[in-house]
């Protein structure tokens, strides 16, 4: 049990800032949510002009600069890439199409539920269902193949490209959007929005957080070690919820959600799916990213530009319901998942080993 | 003694190569690791399936072995 009290401890943090963080400003169930934060992100670069969801993060900013800065004192900053990156790339874009749907990656899923949001819960359904499909095609041999040690610039570089992301929030020159309504207005302070996603990004280097690899791990190897923290996440921020009195259980009216459930079950089967391709969820992503893994930084920049997709195409779902665009786009997603899916697999070759 | 190498594989490709390691050589394995986290879950899943686990650091890469 000794080995699994850090993770339990950073499930617990995650969820406690992430009800703090809704305290201080930013929006409802959404303390944490790393696509609605890489895609507030595009916004404010301009490449998508939704002009309610525009604002630099610093949460996530400092999850990637957390991980970094840990990883470099412990010396596991490794600089390495070169797995099928293209790949990941389209991958990443697909999961953010699938959370935009849904409106949530699968950390803001969990956070949706522990504020009493039900639709979340049919999410979760299709996000296990997305998982269990995913294991099906690791079981048949699916891999992206090997990665290979690089030049230590080329890993310094996504955590470089985070500190020019928060000269550009502290500076806020012209060309850069910042919202002045709607979800991308509600922030908290940035110097505490900064500092939790520091100390988030820190443990969750440290302790190896991953959504999507607690369900993995539990149905492939009976390893429950990452499902405590997924766990532990809820837990916290249900207390958390019902102390503050921002525990509203149901369906309807809930805070930037839609009550459509087969599109919430496929947007989260999307994720649920393309996560475990990618081998891990868009927080693990941005940590191994930090970490000087490159394969996780293009996935990062695949969820930025999947954002902007999203936006510009009119595929996002918002409190309305899901769009004509964005229900035609889920079932192309799922097509281009099977294709990876079956390409990457043992199907074609005995290739799974190699 | 089978050895398995599973440098630069991403989660959760190690301890799915050495689970079907293990399914062909049941005395046990030898599994090449080169970072913290694959060194965590393929001992976890090692000593979760009943064997003994002594590992071997060089130059950033870890070598598990696993016996009966």
């Amino acid at each position: 049990m000794k080995e699994k009290t850090g993770i339990i401890i950073t499930g617990g943090v995650v969820g406690l800032f992430a009800v703090l963080l809704v305290r201080f400003g930013n929006p409802a169930n959404m303390g944490f949510c790393i696509a609605c934060f890489l895609r507030d992100i595009a916004g404010a670069l301009g490449l998508h002009r939704a002009e309610v969801v525009q604002y630099i993060r610093p949460e996530i900013i400092g999850l990637v600069l957390g991980s970094f800065i840990l990883a470099s004192m412990n010396k596991e900053f490794n600089s390495q890439g070169g797995s099928s990156p293209v790949t990941r790339f389209v991958l990443s874009i697909i999961v953010m199409i699938g959370a935009l749907i849904f409106l949530g990656c699968p950390l803001r899923m969990v956070l949706r539920i522990a504020g009493g949001d039900f639709n979340a819960i049919i999410g979760l359904i299709g996000f296990v269902s997305g998982i269990y499909v995913g294991i099906f095609f690791l079981n048949k041999g699916f891999n992206l193949k090997r990665s290979y040690k690089l030049t230590n610039l080329e890993g310094y570089l996504f955590p470089a490209i985070n500190v020019g992301f928060l000269a550009l929030l502290i500076v806020a020159p012209a060309f850069v959007f910042f919202s002045k309504s709607g979800p991308g207005a509600a922030t908290a302070p940035i110097w505490i929005s900064l500092a939790a996603g520091l100390i988030v990004g820190a443990l969750a280097q440290k302790y190896r957080l991953c959504t999507v690899g607690g369900t993995r791990d539990l149905i492939l190897f009976r390893d429950n070690y990452l499902m405590l923290g997924f766990l532990s996440i809820l837990a916290v921020a249900l207390v958390g919820n019902l102390i503050l009195g921002k525990f509203n259980p149901g369906f309807a009216e809930q805070p930037i959600a839609h009550t459509d459930g087969l599109w919430n079950f496929l947007g989260m089967a999307l994720v649920g799916w393309g996560s475990v391709l990618l081998g891990g969820c868009p927080l693990r992503q941005l940590i191994l990213a930090g970490e000087g893994n490159t394969d996780s930084a293009i996935s990062a920049l695949g969820l930025i530009v999947g954002a902007a997709i999203c936006h510009n195409f009119g595929l996002a779902s918002s409190a309305k319901g899901v769009t004509l665009n964005g229900q035609i786009s889920v079932g192309i997603c799922f097509l281009i998942l099977l294709a990876i899916s079956y390409a990457n697999s043992e199907f074609l070759s005995k290739n799974a080993q190699s | 003694m089978k050895t398995i190498d599973t440098c630069g594989m991403s989660c959760p490709q190690p301890v799915l190569m050495t689970k079907k390691a293990l399914d062909e050589e049941k005395d046990g394995i030898d599994v090449i690791v080169d970072n913290n986290t694959a060194k965590g879950n393929v001992q976890r899943y090692l000593k979760s399936v009943g064997y003994s686990v002594e590992i071997e650091e060089n130059d950033g890469t870890f070598v598990l072995k696993a016996r009966k």
